[in-house]
């Protein structure tokens, strides 16, 4: 390997690292507020590449029918505990919540169905189709359980992963996608043609960053989650509620999602189910933060693709055998370099 | 139902089941096979997660390397399969440990994440080795052989698994009901009190991991011989969240409920390969896991418990007897009276800015009742953490018994002869009252894993669980050593966490506000126990907010304020001192 092939490597693990960190800082995010390691982040990253090529394709995404059936099922599920409860009166909003608004996006897609909209405008629709799945689906699968340990928490997401998976197959077919290109330019940056794909993706995710950044240290709805990741109880007696701080949470993780599919889509082919592996990655990337730091995770979650890049250089069957050996390592170096706090978990 | 009818039961059940193949249909064996495979990687799953509280994702892969460790000496190399089974267990039960070491300091969440990836890593590895046939696997695997007679038929190897699995049951029964399982029981709730029992909760933990992985082990054994072939698929992440699902909806913390788990998923599993092809003909291949999905997220909403302990609460109650008086465990001997027993120098403790504790000093004599005193806030609780270990000092030192314990983990404390107890009660709620007291003894015998799972630990465990009757006796609350901890009042768990504390037969007995939600009788009886206690030679060091109860029971009392020593002397001293009326009375105008 000379100097030349490393610096490419390492241009195309940063372009990797860059999209392991969105999906990482929604983790961080997600688990944060919520107390949910939420797997199945990586699969709603591909349903966005999936979403973006079936637009591409003039055909009908199976997002559409998806977000549809979820919205339904949550609709249900909040009139239900509604009535329970006797807010009947808040059930037209519940409505409006959970059922009207995630189906607009759904319903556009329907109405354009087999016309081809500009690039733009296919972005913007593929992102507002993808934006209500993550809230959905904490609504329906763990909102009855938001009290649970962390470990039953993340059993759960497991679970809700190889649905999601099914899911994807019925929905989207077995058929792996890759979309047009966002950009066409390259240039050289020390003598090291970088495509312009490259330079978005990594603009976008510290773009991205930036915006959560100024999110949590300039926003009241920011300090709030924050507020909640600190301490639940606390949040809750300020009149905060971690219910809606999760929708919120949930809701931005989806963005993250969506934001790094649409980035994956015209570099890598995607089928169904290739998001776990890109989850897992950008999750050791959140391990090497500790699931707490958002600039460690975004540092550790950059080295994880660079690693990658370079391990598929070297052998690439195992790439992922090298990748996820690293993890080694990292939690050795986190359980003997930072002091445990004492965990109560339930009896 | 008395012991001898529940015997009677099981060995009806027994019966019945060693009997299968001769009323059975030969797909129903196999399918007990595969049912009797599964229940063991449940068992340890059962283990793991029901019982001491960690959740692995990569059960599959454990069963994957032994599988793959078999096959690879008996249809590759040409060994026989008994040397197969050595290596797989070796083989898997290393990586476990390493797997464990690596992982199980951390919060229980990151063993499970790197479960999840060592899993995949694992299906990539055995996928690109040419060696192991990459993906398509090894076939012809040779069955095993007992004697010259190999067991090639479903029906023979029903004998093999399932007498394997009920000699693992028994074990693991076995071990449950010993030292060292009832350390893994109290894993669950956290750290503080297992270290304070002179427990190393990451040995424990460790152990239970392997265990898991030697019975995952086990079944990728009998699996790879039953099959007669291994491929990368059927050991993948998928198969170890089916196997988790296994272990939950049979009944967490059930050892039984692993094999009616591993009976009605793998039965399920059937019934909707069988179904779903009616109902949606073209899709149900990826129907399936959807279905299966969904059912077990509806499950951990609903009926998180599970179905054996559903069922057991229509059985009638177990009688047991009280255990028999035995031979008591060797003492420690006791210092002489009035010699200092442990010596506290400018013990000093700071949480960033904070100083909560500033170089304070006292001695504790042997043979006396020592209180530490002080309004809210004086940093006395801090000053019993860093004495027992929950808590490291940031300087100063702690002399206990000639040896320096300023830097001693709380486990080496308690073995040293420091016995505690909480301010806010840590019991085991779901255990006995007399398990509770054992955990206290549990420094104090000696038998492993190994001796708890084949029963050689039966006269150390008598002597032990004379000894916890007789703390329960002490205490007051022998009368029924079976209840649950969880069931007494509050006033009834402070006088448990005493018994269990004396368990350990300690030198000095550190109690943290025992009096504090106790009614006037209650603290009579409790200061009356201490005084038995002092006269019998024990040394007490206790944190209390209750004057009364301080003064008419100690010798002497050390007053801090502020993180800082106000004074120290007799009771009355102490009352006399205008330093102290001021500090807990406000100045005088």
């Amino acid at each position: 390997m000379n100097s030349q092939i490393a610096a490419i490597l390492t241009m195309d693990g940063v372009a990797t690292g860059a999209i392991y960190v969105l999906i990482a800082l929604g983790f961080v995010l997600i688990f944060a507020v919520t107390r949910i390691i939420f797997v199945p982040f990586g699969d709603i990253t591909a349903f966005t590449a999936l979403t973006l090529a079936d637009l591409e394709a003039k055909r009908l995404p199976g997002t559409a029918s998806m977000i549809a059936a979820l919205a339904l099922v949550a609709a249900l599920m909040e009139v239900v505990a509604l009535l329970r409860s006797g807010g009947a009166s808040r059930i037209p909003r519940a409505l409006l919540y959970y059922l009207a608004l995630p189906l607009v996006p759904a319903a556009v897609v329907w109405a354009t169905a087999g016309v081809m909209l500009p690039a733009p405008l296919r972005i913007a629709l593929t992102l507002m189709l993808i934006l209500p799945l993550a809230p959905l689906l904490d609504r329906i699968v763990f909102r009855p359980i938001a009290d649970a340990s962390v470990l039953l928490l993340l059993i759960v997401s497991v679970a809700l992963h190889f649905a999601l998976v099914g899911m994807g197959l019925l929905f989207f077919g077995p058929e792996g996608v890759r979309t047009q290109s966002l950009v066409d330019f390259s240039t050289d940056i020390a003598g090291t043609p970088v495509s312009g794909e490259t330079l978005l993706i990594v603009g976008s995710a510290a773009f991205f960053s930036f915006l959560l950044y100024l999110f949590f240290n300039f926003t009241l709805t920011g300090k709030a989650l924050h507020a909640t990741a600190m301490n639940r109880t606390g949040a809750r007696l300020m009149g905060i509620r971690p219910q809606r701080s999760g929708t919120i949470a949930f809701l931005l993780g989806s963005l993250l999602a969506a934001v790094s599919g649409i980035l994956i889509a015209p570099v890598n082919t995607i089928f169904y189910d290739s998001g776990f592996l890109i989850g897992l990655k950008a999750f050791v990337g959140a391990i090497i933060g500790g699931l707490v730091s958002f600039p460690v995770t975004a540092i550790g979650s950059v080295f994880v693709g660079i690693l990658e890049s370079f391990a598929a250089f070297q052998s690439s069957p195992f790439k992922e055998v090298i990748v996820f050996s690293i993890l080694i390592p990292v939690l050795l170096w986190r359980s003997y370099s930072f002091v445990q706090t004492e965990e109560e978990d339930e009896e | 139902m008395s012991a001898r009818t529940n015997t009677l039961v099981a060995a009806a059940v027994v019966l019945a089941l060693l009997a299968a193949p001769f009323y059975m249909a030969p797909f129903t064996i196999t399918l007990m096979n595969y049912i009797g495979v599964y229940s063991f990687v449940a068992l340890g799953l059962v283990l793991l997660t029901g019982i001491a509280g960690m959740v692995s994702f990569g059960q599959a892969s454990f069963m994957g390397i032994a599988a793959y460790a078999t096959a690879w000496a008996s249809a590759l190399m040409g060994f026989s399969p008994w040397l197969g089974l050595v290596l797989a267990v070796v083989v898997t039960c290393a990586v476990a440990a390493i797997v464990g070491l690596a992982t199980l300091r951390l919060q229980g969440h990151f063993l499970s994440l790197s479960t999840i990836a060592w899993g995949l890593a694992l299906y990539f590895t055995f996928g690109n080795i040419a060696g192991l046939g990459a993906y398509n696997g090894i076939s012809s695997i040779p069955p095993v052989s007992i004697g010259a007679v190999p067991l090639v038929g479903s029906g023979q190897m029903f004998y093999l698994i399932w007498l394997a699995l009920l000699a693992s049951l028994v074990a693991a029964r076995n071990l449950l009901d010993s030292r060292a399982g009832r350390a893994m029981r109290a894993l669950r709730g956290g750290n503080a009190l297992v270290e304070s029992l002179g427990i190393n909760a990451l040995q424990v933990r460790l152990a239970t991991f392997v265990i898991a992985a030697l019975l995952a082990a086990l079944s990728g054994w009998l699996y790879a011989h039953m099959s007669r072939f291994v491929s990368p698929t059927p050991f993948d992440v998928t198969m170890s969240i089916v196997f988790l699902m296994m272990a939950l909806v049979g009944g967490q913390g059930y050892l039984l409920g692993a094999v009616v788990g591993a009976a009605l998923i793998t039965l399920l599993k059937n019934w909707i390969q069988d179904l779903l092809p009616l109902i949606a003909p073209s899709t149900s291949g990826q129907l399936e896991i959807v279905v299966f999905s969904a059912l077990f997220i509806v499950f951990l909403q609903r009926a998180r418990d599970g179905i054996v302990p559903y069922v057991a609460q229509w059985l009638p109650e177990t009688r047991r007897e009280r255990p028999p008086e035995a031979e008591p465990l060797p003492r420690r001997a006791q210092p002489d009276k009035g010699r200092g027993l442990m010596t506290v120098e400018a013990a000093t403790r700071r949480f960033g800015g904070l100083i909560a504790v500033n170089e304070v000093g006292f001695e504790v004599r042997a043979r006396e009742i020592l209180a530490l005193i002080g309004p809210n806030g004086a940093g006395k609780t801090t000053m019993f953490n860093l004495i027992t270990g929950a808590l490291r000092a940031s300087g100063g030192r702690i002399v206990f018994a000639d040896k320096d314990i300023t830097r001693a983990s709380a486990c080496s404390i308690a073995r040293a002869g420091i016995a505690r107890t909480f301010q806010h009660v840590k019991l085991r709620p779901k255990m006995s009252l007399i398990d509770n007291v054992l955990l206290g003894a549990y420094s104090r015998t000696r038998s492993g894993f190994f001796a708890g799972a084949a029963r050689l630990d039966r006269g150390e465990e008598k002597r032990a669980r004379s000894e916890a009757m007789r703390q329960l006796d002490r205490v007051g609350l022998g009368s029924r050593p079976y209840d649950l901890a969880g069931n007494l009042p509050l006033g009834n768990q402070r006088l448990l966490e005493i018994a269990r504390a004396l368990a350990a037969d300690p030198v000095l007995l550190v109690l943290d506000e025992p009096a504090a939600g106790l009614r006037r009788q209650e603290k009579l009886k409790l200061a009356e126990l201490l005084r038995t206690l002092r006269a019998e030679g024990l040394t007490i060091l206790l944190v209390e907010h209750d004057m009364d109860f301080v003064m008419g029971l100690v010798d002497r009392i050390v007053v801090m304020e502020f993180g800082c020593k106000l004074c120290e002397g007799t009771p009355e001293a102490v009352r006399a001192d205008a330093r102290v009326q001021e500090a807990y009375l406000g100045g005088v105008a």
